[in-house]
């Protein structure tokens, strides 16, 4: 009989000595070149920290490969950030040189640190989930690969936050980052009205619409879509399996933008719709990562430095972004959900764009 | 090589960025699951469409959680996808490893599944993706021997997450790591056995920086402050000012509160006037430091949009101080989570339940007092709630 509820291991077997000597006395850092991250302890010790770019969705072989490499470097103590990055634990400053060469050899980016773009979060996408309106690896991969150089260098106003969500469940911080990237699905789902009965609980399904668009039909044991209601979040899916909503032909991305977590200088706040639809082109979805570019070049030619996305927009207003960008503003920007009108100008206080 | 032929996935090659199709077809010269894999994922690109099924029901004993059911809806032309399932493995907090439990954890998972692996996935833990039905227990057994447990899914509690806190950062006003990892020990019940109306996350960040995006994410966050004047070196201010930095600019101007003031010499804070927001620290942390009284915040609700819109966490409890064994803490969580367990509706989630009955009921169910810090505003509307006992009764 196995253990059970053992929990993880303890976080504290897996702490460089350098960490265990100087825990909770950190005093200050510096980021003395892209990448790379030097604490100082009240001691006087220092810790290296090399933060090195990952698809996140990783083989055991490549993972072998990293703890190969923090062997050789760093007495083996490595970790993972929350935005999925490694980073690479050392002690002797003399090993980080050595070790960003080999990195560089292996093809490991380096940076992600300071004004820099940091990896994507992202979902799984057509790789592992049931309800995505679009992969999640591959945009994420065709984006990097535009904007590798923003992960490398700390050349931005200030840093720029990315994430993706296959759909509108966004497993991931994604409603609150400088530039979301949202799966949408766009049309109805398709109740089989066959497999209902069998595989669904109606309540249950009619409780999952935010917009009360299902009804129950307790005569037959289905349900029915009120399609102008329905905004195809797919929710009723995730309860009853026998109403797919999945479209290859309408099912695509949309684009927000700023939002934030961090409470440095403006509070946190929510992402905004910046481009409701664009589709769904694989292997490398060029309108995604064209439209993403273009937002980011913008950002870093006109925000002032330290502005995040949101707080550059906030700045110059929401007219100017939409001018200054080039998107165009559609109905579709203007809130219709719970609470909507709080998002309408009650002003005259706004710009010619 | 890999023997599908995959040409749209050929394509995610390309470029500097590493590559998750690399790591897919080296997964694939040794494993089928991983073969089919790639190309189950070669017809999605080519079909613009998942080819999941809904998950079923499938999990190891005594647990009812950390097993996430997948099918494959092609399992005619992906036989070794036919059932696929993901296995969430609990990280060691703060995501730190050591090399030799990094090398276990691949060990067990070339042993039972695809050898393919999320590090990490988005609430935090370790995604093994994709194993048999018949390989999950036989996992779990390995997983444990190796010092490894499962981590929470469905409606339970989810794996609590920290940021970095005081394994490395001088920002760190609470233990973040001590304390996510006493809470994810303390309620490995909870986290294993679903009980509650929907999931249930905890995270908890070190400072207002939240790296673990808590407000956003956590039904329950925790977010290191304090209290105090900033501790301001004024000899490593000139530094700053002398390396380049424009204090006046770049730190007074951007100041939220304009609580600071620099004259070219000495940096001066109003404390009083002061919410927090980290900007001076961030841009000098070598110059400031955070008042000396340390704490958290704590903040409740955060979640995506799904099902009545997304929300982020309100403030319930201003400064709490947290020392172990969190008694405190851990009373509060355990008073929200018995009241929602008790009015939350299926699927309905603590800020959605706040929002449906009102802060003010929550309040009073779980004890805590209303204080000024909740709100931004107080309410404009008139539409105001008496208690009975706010009420005078007519004395006949």
């Amino acid at each position: 009989m196995a253990k059970t509820d053992i929990g993880p291991p303890d976080y504290k077997t897996m702490l460089p000595p350098v960490i265990a000597r100087n825990y909770g006395k950190w005093r200050y850092h510096e980021i003395p070149q892209p990448g790379v991250l030097v604490h100082t302890a009240d001691s006087g010790e220092k810790l290296y920290s090399v933060r090195a770019g990952s698809p996140r969705l990783v083989s055991t072989d490549h993972i072998r490969e990293i703890c190969a490499i923090a062997e050789k470097y760093c007495d083996g103590y490595l970790r993972f950030t929350s935005r999925h990055n490694i980073e690479f634990l050392l002690a002797d400053k003399d090993k980080v040189a050595p070790l960003l060469a080999e990195l560089e050899s292996k093809g490991y980016p380096v940076g992600g640190t300071g004004h820099a773009i940091s990896n994507v979060v992202h979902t799984q996408g057509w790789v592992h989930c049931h309800t995505p309106a679009t992969d999640a690896s591959g945009p994420v991969k065709a984006l990097m690969d535009e904007i590798y150089d923003y992960f490398t260098t700390m050349k931005l106003p200030n840093h720029v936050r990315i994430a993706l969500a296959c759909c509108l469940n966004m497993c991931g911080a994604v409603h609150c980052s400088d530039i979301a990237i949202l799966g949408i699905h766009r049309t109805v789902p398709k109740v089989d009205n066959t497999r209902v009965p069998n595989v669904c609980e109606i309540p249950s399904t009619v409780a999952s619409c935010p917009t009360g668009a299902i009804r129950g039909d307790m005569k037959n044991k289905t349900v029915t879509v009120n399609d102008e209601k329905c905004m195809y979040c797919g929710n009723c899916y995730t309860v009853c399996p026998a109403m797919p909503l999945a479209d290859p032909d309408n099912d695509g991305i949309s684009i927000w933008v700023g939002g934030k977590v961090s409470n440095a200088r403006s509070a946190p706040s929510f992402s905004k719709l910046a481009i409701p639809f664009l589709p769904n082109n694989p292997p490398r979805w060029p309108e995604v990562v064209d439209a993403v570019k273009n937002i980011i070049e913008v950002y870093a030619s006109h925000a002032r430095k330290h502005e995040r996305v949101g707080e550059w927009i906030e700045r110059v207003g929401w007219e100017r972004f939409f001018s200054l960008t080039g998107i165009p503003f559609t109905d579709k920007h203007i809130d219709d959900f719970d609470m909507a009108t709080e998002s309408f100008h009650s002003s005259t206080l706004f710009k010619w764009s | 090589m890999a023997k599908r032929e995959t040409p749209l996935l050929d394509q995610l090659e390309r470029g500097k960025w590493p590559s998750f199709v690399k790591d897919m077809k080296e997964a694939a010269e040794k494993n089928p699951m991983a073969e089919d894999l790639l190309g189950q994922l070669e017809l999605s690109y080519k079909d613009k469409i998942g080819h999941w099924k809904h998950g079923g029901i499938v999990g190891v004993k005594g647990y009812g959680s950390g097993v996430i059911g997948r099918y494959s809806d092609r399992p005619d032309l992906f036989p070794n996808v036919q059932a696929f399932h993901t296995m969430r493995v609990n990280h060691p907090t703060g995501w730190f490893y050591k090399t030799d439990a990094l090398r276990r954890l691949c060990d067990v998972w070339d042993k039972h599944g695809s050898g393919l692996t999320n590090m990490h996935g988005s609430t935090g833990d370790a995604i093994l993706l994709g194993t048999t039905t018949d390989h999950i227990q036989p996992c779990f057994d390995d997983l444990t021997e190796a010092g490894y447990d499962l981590g929470g899914s469905g409606s339970a509690l989810r794996t609590p997450s920290a940021c970095v806190g005081p394994g490395r950062c001088e920002w760190a006003c609470v233990d973040s790591l001590d304390i996510c990892y006493d809470i994810t020990m303390t309620y490995q019940d909870k986290m294993h056995r679903p009980m509650f109306p929907y999931k249930f996350k905890i995270k908890v960040s070190g400072c207002p920086n939240d790296c673990v995006a808590s407000i956003a994410r956590a039904d329950f966050a925790v977010i290191g402050t304090w209290k105090g004047d900033i501790r301001i070196d004024q000899g490593e201010v000139e530094a700053y000012a002398a390396s380049g930095l424009d204090i006046q600019k770049e730190v007074c101007d951007l100041c939220p509160t304009k609580c600071m003031e620099w004259d070219g010499k000495r940096l001066k804070i109003d404390n009083g006037d002061c919410t927090r927001c980290m900007h001076c620290i961030n841009l000098m942390s070598k110059a400031l430091r955070q008042g000396g009284e340390r704490g958290a915040t704590i903040l409740i609700g955060g979640k995506a949009p799904i099902l009545q819109g997304a929300l982020l966490s309100w403030v319930i409890v201003p400064f709490m101080k947290l020392e172990p064994p969190y008694e405190e803490l851990k009373d509060l969580i355990l008073r929200i989570q018995d009241w929602w367990d008790e009015y939350g509706k299926s699927r309905e989630r603590l800020g959605e339940l706040i929002k449906r009955l009102g802060m003010r009921v929550f309040l009073r169910a779980v004890g805590l007092p209303a204080v000024p810090q909740m709100v931004k505003a107080p309410r404009t509307n008139p539409y105001v709630f008496f208690w009975p006992e706010d009420i005078k009764k007519e004395v006949k």
